[in-house]
């Protein structure tokens, strides 16, 4: 008797736990004062259910690398230079190595201490003499440099993704590292997805390269490129219609977007909307020395791979400041001037998967599963109740208190509720039971061979628990499988089912008995259980 | 007393019937097995084979054709029109192949197509989504492994826990790993080490003795397969919902299989009929009222999901509803019965155990 009474506090214990938790997720309830006392966690809808964007951006790390790596060969021009030493050529070599020449040979103690200083990162793989009395130089980055390089991308793309995100205004948006390179993004309740993608996928990815004067453009567009160049082309929307001019432009990036501070809006004295830029300190010396050695030479803007202009370069250009002209409207300035502003994505990033769920859909999904629950639901009561009469009541009460607790868990984890998990739980309705059907079919099964009650009750439960641990297991592991490897929604469907079988092997088993102990402890001698 | 669905002193010749069950069992099989063999596998969704899936819902009802011809766009190839959800919802869905356009051009298209078409606001578009191939690929992938990955716990759990070979389990396990990892070595695609991992655990399973996990997963391979040869027969697309409810259908399958095994195992220890036949019918018999009264009520919970469940959920909810009919049925025809191919055995390994207990 002991143990029944402190078994039916523990049952009550749970059963208010899963209360608490339940009921914030109620909106009524959350907004009264008794919400105030409550947990705040509250079952997370997924966006297949509220309606919104889920994105999966992939970042492209190779190009962010070759970046990293061409902008230390600058570097490494211009501190060179600083120690009058001449290097000539710093490129690319493949995808992280860095090539020069070193001028004067008998420079190399000078060059190769600036190398040990400043540039540890990178080991010297090749130093030979390539005629003239010039010096071939090849680095290479290190793994862990790389490493180094390829974290930094990851959480500076995170970070201008989220700044353009705070920019938009989502409420509760949620941005994750992936493994491989992803990002994934959540927004939910967006009803504007066009915009939206617009400005997150756009990578903003701005350099200024020279024009290459030589080139044949003719040529290039044939096929013909020259060697350290590449075909770009110009494209001009000027009284609507997209134009589309081919110009050659020197591979090398003279300068990048990383260097920008601010960008703005502004309008020439046509009223023409364009977007001004301040570069921080090193980026203003970079231009000015850039704009100071190609004088009446051509510098294109290019924007995502786009070049949106090419202006003669009249002057040096001192104090930092450029501009992107390009007979933009101004929501497309305004738009561009947030991208630029947010910081521009250290690498191209790709939109590898996108979900939009519009919200009335949402809703409709939550209404379909509710009443799909409901039927099931009322189902499975009415026939446990007039199958098994006053133990299908017991059973028919577990199947609520199942469901409740499966929502008191998903609040209680954080977890979240989707569409196929509305699914998890219709289907553990149906096997909610499967559990009590085992027991008092056994139970059933041992009064017919003549036991006395109370061994009957006793020994159908304690067989049909091995047999209920040994069966349920298996769809634990199905289930834990599933999360695994499982993404989104699936992963929901998997938490769902795996709490709906936590829950009932914990009703039927327990709870249950309870019951069961209360009523033979109570009972008239010679009255039969109603099973 | 009370109500029985099923009279308790039922004792229909299950193992007798079986070699109908074989049939019917085999035609089925057979059947999707052609159809998967003859289409080259299973018809991906989006989410496996990359493309795009748009819902748009119209105000009244509008004709496939005229949507067709609406959306000949080069920025929609490969469009696919059919209809969706209830007919009351004038719902239809769209699916368009990759190649390289964005998401909001395919939106656009397909709005100003439609708008020229029907009319401005004679349209709404409820769900868009895209998969690019790369992410596509990686969800296969994943799915496979999933169901490796569940093959081989559930082997070797069963192996384990039923016949007390964890050791034997283990070497099993072990074997599955090595075929895997040279498959892997010598870079077959994930779908051939899925087929070769079943496979080999087939196999395993006969050269070990393992009776009760051959029975299951014989079984479970017969569950899963069911399901999977009708959406290929009906042309229906197998996504990551889908494989979802196979999984959960494995789950099942097992669920049912280990109870009817349970009883087996208990009535051969308590020695109550003289040959193995009869221990599998009277077990059958024994556990016949639950089988139907679990399956009655998760069938009807699922059926009424698949009927008002809306049309996102419904490919899923159709593929549960097969998937526990077949479990049912299989854990009666198909899983008992196979204990029975051991049976010059199972007498010799059993009978001292059975005389200990």
């Amino acid at each position: 008797m002991g143990s029944l009474r402190w078994r039916a506090l523990l049952a009550a214990f749970v059963i208010v736990v899963a209360l608490i938790y339940v009921l914030p997720s109620i909106p009524s309830i959350r907004t009264s004062s008794l919400g105030a006392v409550l947990p705040s966690e509250e079952i997370n809808l997924g966006l297949d259910l509220k309606g919104g964007i889920h994105l999966t951006l992939g970042v492209d790390l190779d190009t962010a690398l070759a970046n990293a790596i061409t902008s230390a060969g600058q570097d490494l021009r211009v501190e060179a230079r600083e120690k009058k030493v001449l290097v000539l050529r710093p490129r690319l070599l493949g995808t992280r190595q860095l090539e020069f020449t070193l001028v004067k040979k008998e420079q190399q103690p000078e060059i190769d201490d600036l190398l040990k200083a400043r540039f540890g990162s990178f080991d010297v793989t090749t130093r030979e003499e390539s005629g003239n009395g010039q010096m071939r130089y090849v680095l290479t980055a290190s793994e862990k440099y790389i490493k180094y390089l390829e974290d930094l991308t990851m959480d500076q793309a995170l970070k201008t993704i989220r700044n353009r995100i705070d920019q938009f205004g989502v409420a509760e948006p949620d941005i994750r590292k992936q493994q491989d390179n992803r990002i994934i993004v959540q927004l939910p309740g967006l009803d504007d997805p066009k915009r939206a993608i617009n400005i997150i996928g756009r990578t903003a990815h701005l350099e200024f390269k020279l024009v290459d004067e030589g080139a044949d453009v003719q040529a290039a567009v044939a096929g013909k490129v020259p060697a350290e160049s590449e075909l770009a082309y110009l494209v001009d929307k000027r009284g609507g219609a997209e134009v589309k001019t081919p110009i050659v432009l020197k591979s090398e990036v003279v300068l990048t977007g990383e260097y920008i501070t601010d960008a703005n809006v502004q309008f020439d004295s046509y009223g023409q909307a364009y977007v001004g830029m301040n570069f921080n300190a090193r980026g203003a010396r970079i231009f000015e020395d850039v704009t100071a050695a190609n004088v009446k030479k051509r510098l294109a803007i290019v924007l995502d791979g786009t070049v949106h202009s090419a202006p003669v370069i009249q002057d040096r250009i001192g104090g930092g400041r450029a501009s992107i002209t390009g007979h933009f409207t101004t929501e497309e300035a305004h738009d561009l001037a947030v991208v630029l502003r947010a910081g521009s994505l250290p690498a191209p990033v790709t939109i590898l998967e996108e979900r939009t769920v519009g919200p009335s859909l949402g809703q409709e999904s939550i209404d379909a599963g509710m009443i799909a629950a409901l039927i099931g639901g009322v189902f499975v009561v009415v026939f446990m109740s007039v199958y098994y009469r006053k133990a299908g009541l017991i059973a028919a009460f577990e199947v609520v208190l199942d469901i409740m607790l499966i929502l008191a868990g998903l609040a209680a984890f954080g977890a979240t509720l989707t569409l196929p998990g509305i699914a998890g739980i219709i289907l553990t309705l149906g096997m909610a039971v499967d559990a009590n059907v085992l027991i008092y079919e056994r139970i059933r099964e041992e009064l017919r061979h003549g036991e006395s009650v109370a061994s009957a009750i006793g020994n159908g439960f304690s067989r049909a628990t091995v047999t209920i641990l040994d069966s349920n297991l298996t769809t634990v592991i199905a289930a834990v499988i599933l999360y695994q490897f499982g993404t989104g929604p699936v992963r929901g469907f998997a938490v769902t089912l795996t709490l709906g079988i936590l829950a009932s092997m914990f009703t039927a088993i327990f709870v249950s008995r309870i019951f069961f102990d209360a009523w033979l402890a109570r009972r008239q001698p010679g009255t039969q259980p109603s099973i | 007393m009370s109500f029985e669905l099923i009279r308790h002193d039922t004792n229909v010749d299950f193992v007798g019937l079986r070699k109908y069950a074989y049939i019917l069992s085999a035609v089925l099989l057979i059947a999707g097995t052609l159809s998967l063999l003859f289409k080259g596998g299973p018809q991906y969704g989006i989410d496996f084979a990359g493309g795009f899936n748009v819902q748009v819902r119209f105000t009244q009802d509008a004709e496939l054709d005229k949507i067709r011809t609406a959306l000949n766009s080069p920025v929609l190839p490969g469009l696919v029109v059919q209809d969706f959800g209830d007919a009351a919802d004038h719902e239809v869905l769209l699916r368009v192949s990759f190649a390289d356009q964005s998401t909001n051009q395919v939106r656009d298209a397909v709005s100003a197509g439609l708008d020229a078409q029907f009319g401005a606001g004679a349209h709404e578009i409820q769900r868009l989504e895209m998969v690019g191939p790369k992410v596509g690929a990686d969800l296969r992938e994943k799915a496979l492994q999933a169901i490796f990955y569940a093959v081989l716990l559930i082997a070797t759990y069963i192996s384990g826990r039923f016949e007390q070979k964890w050791m034997v389990a283990g070497f099993m396990a072990a074997g599955l790993s090595a075929v895997v990892y040279v498959l892997d070595l010598l870079n077959a695609p994930t779908s051939m080490s899925v087929i070769a991992a079943t496979v080999a655990t087939l196999v395993l399973c006969v050269v070990l003795r393992l009776k009760y996990a051959l029975g299951a997963m014989v079984a479970l391979i017969h569950d899963v397969m069911i399901p999977l040869g009708f959406f290929s027969l009906m042309n229906k697309d197998v996504d990551l919902t889908i494989i979802a409810a196979l999984l959960t259908i494995v789950g099942y399958s097992l669920n049912d299989t280990i109870i009817v095994y349970d009883r087996i195992r208990e009535n051969l220890r308590a020695k109550v009929a003289p040959s193995l036949d009869t221990v599998i019918n009277r077990s059958v018999n024994q556990t016949l009222s639950r089988t139907i009264i679990t399956s009655g009520t998760t069938f009807l919970a699922v059926l009424a999901l698949y009927i008002f469940g809306g049309g996102v959920i419904h490919d899923f909810a159709l593929c549960m509803l097969l998937g526990v009919l077949a479990g049912t049925y299989s854990s009666i025809y198909v899983a008992a019965p196979v204990l029975g191919f051991f049976k010059p055995r199972i007498d010799v390994e059993d009978a001292p155990k059975a005389a200990a207990a």
